[in-house]
């Protein structure tokens, strides 16, 4: 009937699968917002001094990853006009309706305002020395807040440093959250873990960083500007670190699988044997995390040019993004290919031109790298322009 | 032919006998019916079903269920021996026009009607954001089609594989235990067809109904106890086997 080809025996309405690529790419999304925000607060509340250069960038990524997070579930609702309905009227005990407050608390509260308060000098000084519409658009994004007296940008910093500390934690509850929306599916065994959460917390972080890693590289050469190494190498220090943790989380979850055997075992296995061979074992495992971590440990032993140095942590972080890609592919397509019979597995799709077709989640890829273009033309991360007012304005805060 | 004020006032009455004929099917809305007074359930007796897939076309009538997705279907199970580590399951267009003869010899076969399990501590109503599916007080879940967003997470959630999008609607569907039908006094439709008596609607507050009793006093099985979802669909002469 559905002309999807289906080995052994599956019940006869989980031939079709359910949530598509653009499913996939929601988790990708809001991890590498989850992940960017987290790098920011390294240098914010651990005082961090390396990494200082990638703060603001960090900010505004996880800001346009964040914006375009929801996009791939709308245009997977069957009736995406009742959306606001989970706002409206949410089912308490939904981990989805629950979510939609984690998500706009994030974005509001701590995201948003955390920019706002950082850039809220700059904006003043751009609503006064830009002309036409643009200044008119500073202009409103000062709130009509336009006191940048010393103390009262040591007021901002302090805030913003309170949201910052408020942050952390909901950027864990952020991502956390999303593994907790599979995590508690009884019904699947591929997704039902109490570690859910932290492993997608973890490659989140992993994601994240690699993110604003390659961006800023990326930033600096288009701009023509020296990469600052000493950060440049801070970074993938915690990259590497947390990719140790990361994998160390879901060799746990591996072994406790296999360890435990239960009645879901030997179909789940036979699974990553077989469909999952190639997207798990190769692309997830053995390309995009594996590779990135002996990558990334040579840095840390080897003494190498800051060229080499730079082509290793681009090398490494590209794949690091492919491997955690990977990882919520095999979670969402994979927690769907078998049977809750455990005894048949069926095949995804994937289309090229419809609402939930390639194309689109192509697309919904690229959107956030335009929208962080569109917010740095807005709001320039670099220090040129940031100038030393700020040094000098937090004192000795 | 000309109608004319006479000959329209001869025809009312006429018509008004020809529409009552064709209400007639129609069961009498049930105004005496009250919620609180039933906790409804399912008996399905394995040792019974033929797979003629009754019960199957039934449902699909009764519910306009689209092609390709089913509120009921029926599986059939061909263990070979022990031991086995995996039975054969088919169940071609879920059972609708009965079953092919089976190739294999020997061993035991049977059929396994499924459907919803109208659970009392249910999944699906317990993932759905907007509250769309529920329990109802008389213990049926069912969903809401006018406010259910699509989202699909309670099909993630069931973990019978009861539910689908219904393409036309794009709104989660499953089995509404015919609920226009047992609030009238009836039966569901896939009882009603079933020749063999393997399928009956149980009334679980009601110790006089007589498949109430039959579960009381026989040996009753439901699907995937682990999972402690409290499914009300019980079966009797259930083999081990079944997923």
């Amino acid at each position: 009937m559905h002309g999807i080809p289906v080995e052994g025996f599956m019940y006869p309405n989980e031939i079709e699968l359910q949530w598509s690529v653009l499913i996939v790419l929601y988790p990708f999304l809001t991890g590498l917002v989850a992940g960017a925000f987290i790098l920011a607060s390294l240098e914010r509340v651990f005082r961090i001094e390396e990494v200082k250069p990638t703060y603001r960038l960090a900010l505004l990524t996880a800001l346009a990853f964040l914006l375009v997070a929801p996009l791939p579930l709308q245009l997977h609702l069957g009736h995406p006009e009742r959306s606001l309905e989970m706002y409206l009227t949410p089912h308490t005990s939904s981990a989805m309706a629950m979510f939609g407050f984690v998500y706009l608390w994030y974005l509001m509260a701590v995201l948003v305002l955390e920019i706002w308060l950082d850039y809220r000098h700059d904006i003043v000084v751009l609503s006064q020395t830009t002309t036409g519409w643009k200044r008119w658009l500073y202009k409103a994004m000062t709130l009509g807040s336009d006191n940048i007296s010393p103390s009262a940008l040591a007021l901002d910093h302090k805030v913003g440093g309170i949201i910052t500390i408020i942050g952390i934690p909901s950027a864990f509850l952020l991502h956390g959250y999303v593994g907790f929306i599979f995590g508690s599916v009884k019904a699947n065994p591929w997704w039902s873990s109490p570690l859910m959460p932290v492993v997608f917390l973890f490659s989140a972080i992993v994601s994240g960083i690699a993110t604003v890693m390659l961006v800023y590289m990326f930033l600096c050469r288009a701009r023509g500007e020296q990469v600052d190494m000493r950060c440049v190498d801070t970074v993938a220090k915690y990259l590497f670190y947390a990719f140790l943790i990361d994998f160390t989380l879901e060799l746990l979850d591996l072994i406790h699988r296999i360890y435990e055997a239960d009645d879901s075992f030997r179909s789940l296995d036979f699974m990553v044997h077989t469909k999952l061979y190639i997207p798990h074992i190769v692309i997830q495992i053995l390309i995009g995390t594996l590779t990135p971590i002996i990558l990334l440990a040579i840095t840390q032993v080897v003494r190498m040019t800051a060229a080499k140095r730079k082509v290793m942590y681009s090398l490494a972080g590209c794949l690091t993004l492919i491997g955690i890609f990977a990882m919520r592919w095999n979670v969402v397509i994979g927690g769907q290919l078998f049977s809750k019979s455990f005894l048949g597995y069926t095949t995804y799709k994937l289309g090229l031109i419809d609402r939930e077709g390639l194309l689109v989640a192509i697309a919904l890829t690229i959107l956030p790298f335009f929208i962080l273009w569109g917010l740095v033309k807005l709001l320039p991360p670099w220090e040129d322009v940031q100038g030393s007012h700020l040094e000098a304005s937090y004192g000795d805060d | 032919m000309n109608i004319t004020r006479r000959r329209l006032l001869y025809l009312l009455p006429a018509a008004a006998i020809a529409w009552d004929a064709i209400i007639a099917g129609t069961p009498e809305a049930a105004p005496n019916y009250n919620m609180t007074d039933h906790w409804w359930g399912f008996l399905i007796d394995v040792t019974k079903c033929i797979g003629c897939g009754t019960c199957v076309q039934a449902c699909q009538a009764e519910n306009n269920v689209p092609d390709g997705y089913y509120r009921t279907w029926v599986e059939r199970y061909h263990v070979a021996g022990w031991p086995e580590e995996n039975p054969t399951v088919d169940s071609p267009e879920g059972g609708k026009h009965g079953f092919p003869p089976l190739e294999k010899e020997g061993g035991k076969n049977f059929y396994v009607p499924k459907m919803c399990n109208h659970c009392a501590d249910s999944p699906c109503t317990q993932v759905c954001p907007v509250g769309a599916t529920f329990v109802s007080p008389d213990g049926v879940v069912l969903v809401d089609q006018k406010y259910c967003l699509g989202c699909r997470y309670c099909i993630q959630a069931c973990p019978y594989g009861c539910r689908f999008i219904n393409p036309q609607t794009m709104t989660a569907s499953k089995c509404t235990l015919c609920y226009h039908r047992i609030t009238k006094g009836l039966t569901t439709a896939c009882s009603e067809t079933c020749p063999t008596g393997t399928r009956q609607l149980v009334d679980l507050k009601n110790p006089n109904d007589p498949a109430h009793k039959f579960i009381e006093t026989h040996s009753v099985q439901v699907l995937k106890p682990h999972l402690a979802t409290q499914a009300k669909v019980f079966y009797y002469g259930l083999d081990g086997s079944v997923r």
